[in-house]
């Protein structure tokens, strides 16, 4: 590799990148955007959650009960029916994701335990289905042990929790560095792949081919100046997430800086490998961001979590170089550990930086076809 | 209506003899439904748990048995002390650490409370939260169990009360239900808008726009010509999809196909109306395909189909109202599984019309045939 030739070829690339201001505007404007959308909107924890109450009872103690679970401030009751039938025409209407079911003589049967509640919920969407369901049946659960003035459970056993690293369980703390990872990993992807394939469609590739500039030259040349300008996204990004959802960086942030630049040498190769297959910006673009992106957001464990996926499923998601980033980001970030418990994820990412880097410089032909 | 057929002809001719697009455009999506549909799920599973029983009495032992044969967890013993399990949780080598400390048994016997500690992994709200009332639901039985042993009768004279829960529409709590068509809502409408996003940008950077825009088409029946060829495409996709899904996955159609279809015809009208409009105002297909790209992202996750409208705060969820990928989601769900009829889902159709009728109004007018 001619340093001079390599010099003047980045200088190339970088015209191209910042004479094209458009999409420099896109690039840091839009991931900015979705961070702050999805820091916010992206959220398990639950929320104004509508449900009807069925009470047949009407009595003190069926009131109190209802107040309890909208005290929560989880839960509103939208409506209250007088009729089990109405319950389907809730549901198929979409306007309540529970019912609540209240017996009859709900207050004197509670005396001899036969007072029933009933908790009904819409599985149409499974998971929030669940997690109403169960949060109901604590409020519940709590509400007869307050009663009972904390007689009814003297519990025998007494549970002591502690929540490490995110002790208020928020989501946002979660799902700041898988969008992050997502927003890199498809950015520097489509970035490169796209560099190569334009200048084979728009017939400059030639020119390039008959110079004396080497193939890892013009690999090298491609990579750097996207390297330089993902690695600023990436601190962009991570500055938006620490300023806006105090996103903590409790690890060394040299240690971050250097695992984010080789994620992103990791996707820059994947699209240096990507467009020295293909012939077209159309399918280069279609591969990088198309082919990449549903995988990357449900194989990376950004959304569902992969020790609960079926075996064949967990193994693919081993090939997913986001799967690794988004560990080694939430162990810096969150755990604040050191290189000693992330050096084999990282040890992975080099690897597939070489692999990706070799196959390109292989694939890449000094001749049309 | 006879230049629209020479257009439509041209396009499908372009689609069909691009054979590198073929295999991404119909194959892919099916692969990518059938594989990733086994991972969409949120039910947490074999969940890692670390015990390190201190007491080693027969009582904690029992506690122990209970984990090991309950189906949740995975558990494993660290032979090590209680400190450098804390370790193993930095490492992420452990999700959950059980501390039953020394004197557990005999407090239990003396009827004195005993106490365990669960150090849970929280950086996974959701997971810690369920992994620990598994915990503790195990925890509970055993206590249980210990009573009826020991004739601990509970107290007389204490309020006490049934609580039945049940899941309508779903009742095995089946995620594939929702995410088969769900995810093949996404994945169709993928590929709608970013092959439509493409379309004119890229006559217009290889040059072919200046033949087309020389020729008598009006912007009207150009715009037409260039969405058809696509709605096609997505509607055939959508219906392999489901009928694979069906086939496959057994996924339930409570109520009427016709009713969706007409809503998915009128829903990937917008969405392709979106990619053309794009189209009309970009330069170059990176942009195109970068704006389209934001947009789907946007309309995916908060689409409704992974994490919940309702968590969102208000004025996130006063986006979603703009977000056609979510009424299209929801009416998955309404009519595929609670098989909610016309007059449930009017609203979404009333809406997804206004879109459809303005997004393309609006790529009509904003496409011009003179050159800049």
């Amino acid at each position: 590799v001619n340093p001079k030739i390599l010099k003047s070829f980045i200088k190339k690339e970088f015209l191209h990148i910042f004479r094209d201001y458009r999409t420099l505007l896109v690039l840091f404007g839009m991931p900015m955007v979705q961070v702050i959308l999805f820091g916010y909107a992206i959220t398990t924890d639950l929320r104004n959650v509508k449900i009807a109450v069925f009470d047949q009872s009407k009595d003190e103690k069926s009131i109190s009960l209802v107040n309890e679970i909208t005290a929560s401030g989880f839960y509103m009751v939208t409506s209250l029916m007088e009729n089990s039938d109405e319950i389907a025409g809730q549901f198929e209407k979409g306007e309540v994701k529970a019912v609540l079911l209240i017996g009859e003589n709900f207050n004197s049967r509670l005396y001899n335990g036969s007072a029933s509640v009933e908790i009904i919920a819409d599985a149409a969407d499974p998971n929030t289905a669940n997690i109403v369901s169960n949060q109901i049946q604590g409020i519940v659960q709590r509400w007869v042990m307050r009663q009972n003035n904390g007689k009814a459970v003297v519990p025998g056993i007494i549970t002591e929790v502690r929540m490490h690293y995110n002790p208020s369980m928020k989501s946002v703390l979660l799902f700041v560095p898988g969008v992050i990872t997502i927003i890199l990993m498809l950015v520097s992807a489509m970035l490169t792949s796209i560099s190569i394939a334009r200048e084979k469609e728009l017939g400059n590739m030639e020119i390039l081919l008959v110079s004396p500039i080497k193939p890892a030259t013009v690999i090298i040349g491609k990579l750097l100046p996207y390297l330089v300008l993902a690695l600023t996204l990436a601190m962009f990004i991570l500055g938006i997430g620490n300023v806006v959802f105090h996103v903590p960086i409790n690890g060394s942030f040299l240690l971050l800086l250097g695992e984010c630049l080789l994620f992103i040498i990791v996707s820059l190769s994947l699209g240096v490998f990507i467009s020295t297959k293909v012939q077209t910006q159309q399918m280069a673009l279609m591969l990088s961001l198309f082919a990449l992106m549903m995988p990357t957001i449900i194989l990376s464990g950004f959304i569902f979590p992969i020790s609960s996926m079926p075996a064949p499923l967990q193994f693919l998601s081993h090939l997913m170089p986001p799967k690794y980033f988004i560990i080694i980001i939430r162990s810096i970030m969150l755990k604040g550990v050191g290189l000693m418990a992330i050096w084999k994820e990282t040890l992975v990412l080099l690897l597939m930086a070489f692999v990706f880097i070799m196959a390109s410089v292989k694939n890449y032909k000094i001749r049309l076809t | 209506m006879k230049r629209i057929s020479f257009l439509l002809q041209k396009e499908f001719t372009q689609i069909f003899r691009n054979k590198a697009m073929l295999p991404l455009i119909f194959v892919m999506p099916i692969v990518q439904l059938l594989v990733l549909v086994n991972a969409a799920d949120f039910e947490i599973k074999n969940v890692r748990l670390s015990i390190i029983d201190e007491d080693r009495t027969e009582a904690s032992r029992r506690l122990v048995s209970k984990f090991e044969h309950s189906t949740q967890f995975n558990v494993s013993y660290p032979d090590t002390r209680f400190e450098s399990s804390m370790n193993d949780l930095d490492m992420g080598k452990t999700d959950l650490v059980l501390r039953i400390k020394r004197g557990f048994g005999r407090d239990l016997e003396l009827g004195k409370p005993s106490k365990i500690m669960f150090d849970v992994d929280g950086i996974d709200g959701q997971k810690a939260g369920v992994s620990y009332n598994y915990a503790m639901n195990t925890v509970d039985q055993y206590y249980r169990e210990l009573q009826g042993n020991t004739m601990i009768k509970p107290q007389q004279a204490l309020l006490s009360l049934n609580i039945t829960n049940r899941y309508w529409y779903n009742p095995e709590l089946e995620y594939k239900n929702l995410m088969v068509p769900g995810l093949l809502a996404v994945l169709v409408s993928m590929i709608g808008m970013f092959l439509s996003s493409m379309n004119i940008v890229r006559e217009k950077e290889i040059g072919t726009i200046e033949q087309l825009n020389v020729t008598p088409i009006t912007k009207l029946e150009f715009i037409i010509g260039k969405l058809m060829p696509f709605w096609i495409i997505c509607l055939f996709e959508l219906t392999i999809g489901l009928f694979l899904g069906w086939l496959i996955f057994d996924i339930p159609i409570v109520g009427s196909l016709p009713l969706l279809f007409a809503f998915a015809s009128v829903y990937f009208l917008v969405m392709l109306g979106l990619g053309l409009l794009i189209s009309t105002f970009t330069n170059t297909q990176q942009q195109a395909m970068f704006i389209s790209w934001f947009f789907l992202v946007i309309f995916i996750l908060m689409g409704g189909l992974f994490t919940a409208i309702e968590n969102m705060p208000d004025w996130a969820r006063k986006i979603t109202w703009f977000n056609p990928a979510s009424y299209f989601i929801e009416v998955l769900r309404m009519v595929l599984l609670k098989g909610s009829g016309f007059a449930d889902i009017s609203r979404h159709f009333i809406i997804m019309a206004i879109m459809a009728f303005s997004v393309n109004t609006i790529a009509v007018m904003k496409y011009s045939k003179r050159s800049a």
